[in-house]
């Protein structure tokens, strides 16, 4: 075997943290990781958040994010240990033999330059090219990536091109001054599932076509294994598991590993309709002030006492402006919403404050939807005595009552925000909305911004909670595993307008129209060669078409 | 029409608006003043009569709205009235004065401008370290030491002591620039001294506030040097705030350097306002108090145009 391109041993990297209350102090976070990396292949680094995978792709271009320092062990890049070389062999290195591409290309690029500028800056500043040859290098690339007009795309400015063509300009940044190897961290996450398999597909030939190998950062064991030769598994900062993707994906050694392949193992039966809808959504159209155009068009759903209705669609496709319009915050310009029997009033204003207890709401960002100054026992209680009127010892025997529920239990009372993990935060939403004792939980994207252990905890318990308190959910999500595990009748969204709505058996089964069959065979599957699959499958149907 | 055209016109628009509302202020305020002018000019041995008379010559038994108009419309067509004191015409007095202070202010504004910008940029690139805390520390220092006693300072040590300059800041058209040049040093550098640290210090944080974005970390894994990232990737975003902190400075080296320039006896505006203030000569105020408005509102509508043509969203929409 040829000596491999990169080439990590005992890698330990550290960071100040500055916990509150605490004086700051140095803690470890990556603990001595190992591995190797030959030229022309890829290697999936996998974990949920804080497990330091971005942090060790980083490592491989000596550089520590923020407060983070390499406290210990050996890089090698091409034959040298990068963390023993000056500062400006670093400087050569980076942009010349490695290169990054980053999660979100619409903050990685400066937005006071043109396109193509940043593209080849590196190239031509490490004299890789000229800055003709670069540019015509990037076109190529452009054209590769799949970019429309690549001859000119390049003079654009990043606000003028859609997210995914500049998640695939950022990788043809990466890959302009030909480098030996690409960092790529979480490339597609941010972006809609329809447009995340085209990007993955264009990172996929491009990594075949030039030869270059790859780390690929990701939280997503599906997409990872349709890119990686390899697989390292990644849990607060050990390595968990170390193969080929094919054992990770089809016979995982570790208990973790078979955790991260079999999540989303939540069944529930669907319920059937009740004659009596809870929430009745008629004709809904409505825009936001200054636009030209409805980002809700005629939109119709209904649903039922202790049930769940999943809103599914992509980014822009209104699913969170009808959230906004049934809770009140914009007015719609046509049509009626029905409540628990009563028709409520269009603004907010207009609500009564009983209108407003049954009608509760979960947010995506669980830490900014608290206040960062108030314990978890004030932030629960407040509903409490808004709405009830319940004050000192029975307050505190329903706050406690509530916390056994969201099962964190009577300790938490006391704690600020700052000290819950992500998970525990949306609990305490979980909890503050359910002291209203409302009728129906409109949930914003709940799970999102969680770890996929974590978040399936949370679908756990809002369908534990759902059963004892009979209370109604409608459930706005991108993802469609989410969808699957919880609803009981799903609304797909496009373009403000419901493209499919029913039952979740019938949504979810065929004959399916163009959109909703585009959206379901999008959703990366855990199995290898899935992608080549999906991509095949399309290229047929539209040449037969 | 193109957006960034719509924005600069409303701009305009909004800016003559604000210099019509200042010369309202400016004529009411003078107006409300106690004292009249007619027994100011003729003094206390004034006969009523005569009194009465140059009232009437002034116009100022004239409701106080057709006053303000007939000043306004004059204002416009150049004619600023004559002071009362001397009875010259003010525009031409005016014409001299204010070339004066534009002449220290521009050559302030020179040196000051490019050497906050490059310090604000030396203080980014070795921030915490060093350079950083001296340049801080250095023009915090000047900043906090009133500019007069900063001036008799200089002149002691460089007019007096070393005559390297002239400690009175004389001019005029008889002068070549260089003897122009040496005769404003002094002014000049405590002027430096004075709008140095605000424009430096604003330079550093705009600069350190876009450091921390997600661009930048790409620029650094470019493998481009500290300061190549500085000004080719944080500079260009970093424009709009300090553009707004240079122009209240150079409108303060316009407007507020009054002291300055009774320190160094300079025939400039300052002087000028502060001789007929003292003097109570309303007319000469009123003018003084509309140039150095119209100074203000002009530096900062240049501001403002110049943040929206920074700005790549609005230059060019989508």
């Amino acid at each position: 075997m040829s000596d491999p391109l990169l080439k990590v041993r005992d890698l330990k990297i550290g960071a100040t943290v500055y916990p509150p209350g605490e004086k700051p102090h140095d803690i470890e976070i990556v603990h001595g990781v190992s591995f190797d990396l030959a030229p022309g292949k890829v290697l999936g680094l996998i974990g949920e958040s804080g497990a330091g995978k971005s942090t060790i792709g980083l490592a491989s271009m000596a550089y520590g994010r923020g407060g983070v320092k390499i406290t210990g062990g050996e890089v090698w890049v091409n034959g040298r240990d990068i963390l023993k070389s000056s500062v400006r062999d670093i400087r050569n290195l980076r942009g010349a033999e490695v290169t990054y591409v980053s999660q979100s290309a619409a903050a990685s690029f400066n937005p006071a330059k043109k396109i193509m500028d940043q593209v080849v800056e590196a190239a031509v500043e490490q004299k890789k090219f000229s800055r003709k040859e670069a540019e015509e290098r990037a076109r190529t690339l452009f054209a590769k990536l799949g970019l429309p007009d690549p001859d000119n795309i390049g003079k654009r400015f990043p606000h003028q091109v859609s997210g995914g063509q500049l998640q695939r300009c950022m990788t043809a940044l990466a890959l302009c001054p030909e480098p030996d190897l690409v960092v790529f961290d979480e490339p597609t996450t941010a972006l809609d599932v329809t447009t995340q398999i085209d990007v993955l597909m264009a990172i996929k030939e491009a990594i075949r076509d030039t030869g270059v190998a790859a780390l690929y950062i990701t939280h997503d064991l599906a997409v990872v294994a349709q890119v990686s030769d390899d697989i390292m598994v990644l849990r607060m900062g050990d390595m968990v598991e170390y193969a080929h993707t094919d054992q990770i994906i089809n016979s995982p050694k570790e208990e973790y590993t078979q955790a991260l392949v079999s999540v989303r193992s939540i069944e529930h039966e669907e319920k059937n309709p009740t004659p009596e809808p809870v929430l009745s959504v008629k004709n809904i159209t409505a825009r936001y002030k200054g636009l030209n155009f409805d980002v809700l068009k005629n939109v119709t759903v209904d649903l039922h006492p202790g049930q769940t209705l999943a809103v599914v669609g992509e980014s822009g496709s209104g699913k969170s402006t009808l959230a906004r319009v049934i809770t009140g915050l914009l007015p719609p310009s046509d049509g009626q919403i029905d409540f628990a029997g009563r028709t409520l009033s269009r603004d907010l204003a207009g609500r009564t404050r009983e209108d407003l207890r049954e009608l509760q709401m979960i947010y995506q960002m669980a830490d900014v939807a608290m206040n960062p100054r108030q314990t978890v026992g004030t932030i629960i209680g407040r509903p409490l005595e808004f709405y009830f009127n319940i004050r000192g010892s029975e307050k505190r025997k329903r706050i406690i009552d509530l916390l056994d529920e969201i099962e964190l239990g009577e300790k938490f009372m006391d704690r600020y925000p700052a000290e819950l993990s992500g998970g525990q935060k949306q609990r305490v939403c979980i909890a503050r909305s359910l002291a209203a004792k409302p009728k129906m939980i409109i949930c914003d994207e709940v799970t999102s911004a969680l770890d996929p252990l974590v978040a399936d905890g949370i679908l756990k318990l809002l369908l534990d909670l759902q059963k004892i308190e009979d209370v109604a959910y409608l459930f706005i999500t991108h993802d469609l595993a989410t969808v699957r595990a919880i609803s009981d009748s799903i609304a797909v969204m496009y373009q403000g307008k419901v493209q499919r709505y029913g039952s979740k058996s019938e949504v979810l089964s065929p004959p399916f129209d163009d959109y909703t069959d585009l959206l379901l065979s999008s959703v990366p599957e855990m199995k290898l060669g899935w992608l080549e699959e999906v991509v095949a499958h399309r290229k047929m149907e539209s040449a037969g078409n | 029409m193109h957006p960034v055209v719509k924005l600069v016109a409303q701009r305009l628009a909004l800016s003559l608006l604000l210099l019509l509302a200042a010369s309202i202020l400016i004529f009411a305020g003078t107006m409300i003043l106690p004292g009249d002018v007619a027994q100011s000019i003729l003094g206390q041995s004034a006969t009523p009569e005569s009194l009465a008379n140059l009232r009437e010559e002034l116009g100022l038994n004239d409701p106080p709205v057709t006053r303000y108009f007939d000043w306004l419309f004059g204002a416009m067509q150049g004619d600023l009235g004559t002071a009362l004191t001397n009875g010259r015409d003010i525009a031409e007095s005016i014409g001299q004065r204010l070339s004066n202070t534009l002449f220290l202010a521009f050559w302030a504004a020179i040196i000051s401008v490019p050497l906050a910008i490059l310090l604000g940029l030396i203080a980014v690139r070795y921030k915490d370290r060093w350079p950083d805390k001296l340049i801080s520390g250095v023009t915090l220092a000047s900043i906090s030491i009133p500019e007069f006693l900063i001036g008799y300072l200089l002149m002691y040590y460089l007019a007096v002591q070393l005559g390297w300059f002239p400690s009175v800041a004389m001019i005029n058209d008889g002068m070549s620039l260089g003897q122009k040049l040496q005769s404003i040093a002094l002014p000049v550098i405590v002027l430096t001294l004075v709008v140095l640290a605000h424009m430096m210090r604003m330079t550093r944080a705009a600069i350190l506030n876009v450091m921390q974005s997600a661009y930048v970390e790409t620029a650094e894994l470019k493998g481009l040097s500290g300061f190549q990232v500085i000004y080719r990737h944080a500079f260009p975003n970093a424009i709009a705030p300090i553009v707004n902190v240079v122009m209240i400075n150079l409108a303060y080296l316009v407007v507020g350097v009054v002291v300055i320039e009774v320190v160094f006896v300079y025939p400039g505006m300052g002087q000028y306002l502060v001789d007929h203030v003292s003097k109570r000569d309303v007319p000469v105020v009123q003018a003084c108090g509309l140039i150095f408005a119209a100074v203000y509102i002009l530096l900062n509508m240049i501001a403002d145009i110049v943040s929206i043509l920074a700005n790549p969203r609005l230059r060019h929409p989508k």
